[in-house]
């Protein structure tokens, strides 16, 4: 018997009068990392931001142990404690410094010890490489560096479950890096994960599940290597082959000359 | 120039400061807290409220403040409402900084991105725990510039208190030139009366916006 953490039932979410996702159904078990994938615009962040209860939905449901995660619900601030979720812009508070960027929610929403509360924060800031950093300002960071913190602030809360929505969509290569290996990091402890990337071999790496969106609906869900390899459909392969890049044809001119 | 004018008059200048500053200071800390109310007011969309507040700053930023003070002093009494002049000072005051300082709270609480919601919301914060936490200091620092900007304004605006008789340093400086036609020493005075008192304040304002610069930065 698998032991599930959040389910996905039958979603339908419509903004402006148009689908945006169009009966969403999954499930995601204890210590399982799913990476969404699928073309801009197909609904991947939508359904990641529906986990938060941060979009209103039109119909289904989304519950987290059984709970229902709703918009608007009056217990929606406890069910969101339970979710960590990092966004694709750097979302610091740039008014607090690093450690109270981490400690502001576990102090203030959960009521805990601020001694602790810092001490497991500067712990989570060394195992990131951040350490020295617990009192700089966001403004002082690189956007690699924030990524990591807002990592480990999602962390320091101790979620059930981690939301990644395109987290290294707006970074430069050799950060992309430094925060993805905290994610694989993440992985291999057996946090559980949904991640929505564009990171082909990043997704890969670290995912236990593939789930290929297309026009608000699951078009294929399989195990990255066969995903990757050998995509049961046709839209799949098509997107797969986005990633691939023929020669130029001014080169084989140049060639053939 | 005529020094001993200036000396035996300047004692004058200080009492009619000491009253512009008085009508000037209980004006401008009761249009931020009219200001802090109709921001609010028009931030979370209040019904009804919001149409009467859009009315009020039309009206209170489209009419020249004496126009307002004419008003309240001798419109009123035609009504059988009767205010001292001191008090329809500060209440003409209120009336056209309040618009003022809303639009400055209203533009700073605006300029916080929706990003700072949603994180905020994603750690599992309340909505007053988002506004008190994240929200609020953000769109307080931004503000700053704004709302120095429209104390000095709004102190300036004080000269126009001479037209309902109240001794502000305007009347004071009619009122030597009247008597004794010393234009250039009543003037010089009244210039360095304004600068004292708002100098510092300029001043204050600047170092204020340095230290809370991080909010202009963005993260």
């Amino acid at each position: 018997m698998s032991d599930i953490v959040l389910e996905v039932k039958d979603l339908v979410k419509e903004f402006d009068g148009e689908t945006i996702l169009n009966g969403i159904d999954l499930q995601i078990e204890k210590g399982e990392v799913v990476v969404v994938l699928g073309p801009s615009g197909c609904g991947k962040s939508t359904l990641l931001r529906c986990m938060n209860g941060l979009e209103e939905v039109r119909s289904g449901q989304i519950l987290l142990d059984g709970e229902p995660v709703e918009k608007g619900a009056r217990n929606i601030y406890k069910i969101r404690q339970r979710i960590g979720m990092v966004f694709q812009s750097y979302d610091l508070f740039p008014h607090k410094t690093i450690l109270d960027n981490i400690t502001l929610a576990p102090i203030k929403v959960q009521k805990r010890n601020k001694a602790d509360a810092e001490r497991e924060a500067k712990e989570l800031l060394e195992r990131v490489n951040l350490a020295e950093k617990a009192d700089a300002y966001p403004r002082q960071l690189s956007g690699g560096q924030k990524q990591r913190v807002a990592i480990v602030r999602a962390l320091c809360m101790h979620p059930e479950i981690m939301l990644f929505d395109e987290v290294t969509a707006a970074l430069d290569p050799e950060m992309v890096r430094e925060v993805l290996d905290v994610i694989l990091e993440l992985a291999n402890q057996g946090l559980t994960m949904v991640i929505v990337t564009h990171e082909m071999s990043f997704a890969r790496a670290v995912a236990d599940r593939v789930i290929f969106i297309d026009d608000g609906k699951i078009v294929e869900e399989n195990s990255p290597e066969q995903f990757f390899t050998s995509p049961k459909t046709d839209r799949a392969k098509a997107f797969l082959n986005t990633f691939e890049f023929e020669p130029a044809r001014h080169k084989e001119a140049e060639f053939s000359i | 120039m005529d020094w001993t004018f200036i000396q035996k008059y300047w004692p004058d200048y200080l009492e009619a400061a000491g009253l512009t500053l008085r009508i000037g200071i209980a004006g401008i800390l009761c249009a931020v807290l009219v200001g802090i109310f109709c921001s609010a007011v028009l931030y979370f969309k209040v019904p009804v409220l919001r149409r009467i507040v859009a009315v009020y700053i039309e009206l209170s930023r489209n009419t020249p403040l004496l126009v307002q003070l004419f008003f309240l002093y001798f419109g009123l009494p035609k009504i059988g409402i009767r205010l001292e002049a001191g008090t329809c000072g500060i209440i003409g005051l209120t009336f056209l900084g309040g618009s003022y300082m809303t639009e400055a709270f209203r533009s700073s609480l605006e300029a916080v991105e929706t990003i700072q919601f949603e994180s905020a919301q994603s750690l599992g914060m309340t909505g007053v725990q988002t506004l008190r936490f994240v929200v609020l200091p953000q769109a307080l620092a931004t503000s700053v510039p704004a709302v120095v900007a429209n104390i000095i304004f709004l102190l300036k605006e004080t000269s126009v208190f001479s037209g309902i008789a109240l001794a502000d340093l305007m009347y004071v400086a009619k009122d030597l030139i009247g008597l004794y036609y010393q234009t250039g020493e009543a003037l010089l005075m009244l210039v360095a009366a304004y600068l004292i008192i708002l100098l510092p304040i300029s001043i204050i304002g600047t170092i204020l916006e340095r230290k809370v610069r991080y909010a202009g930065f963005g993260n």
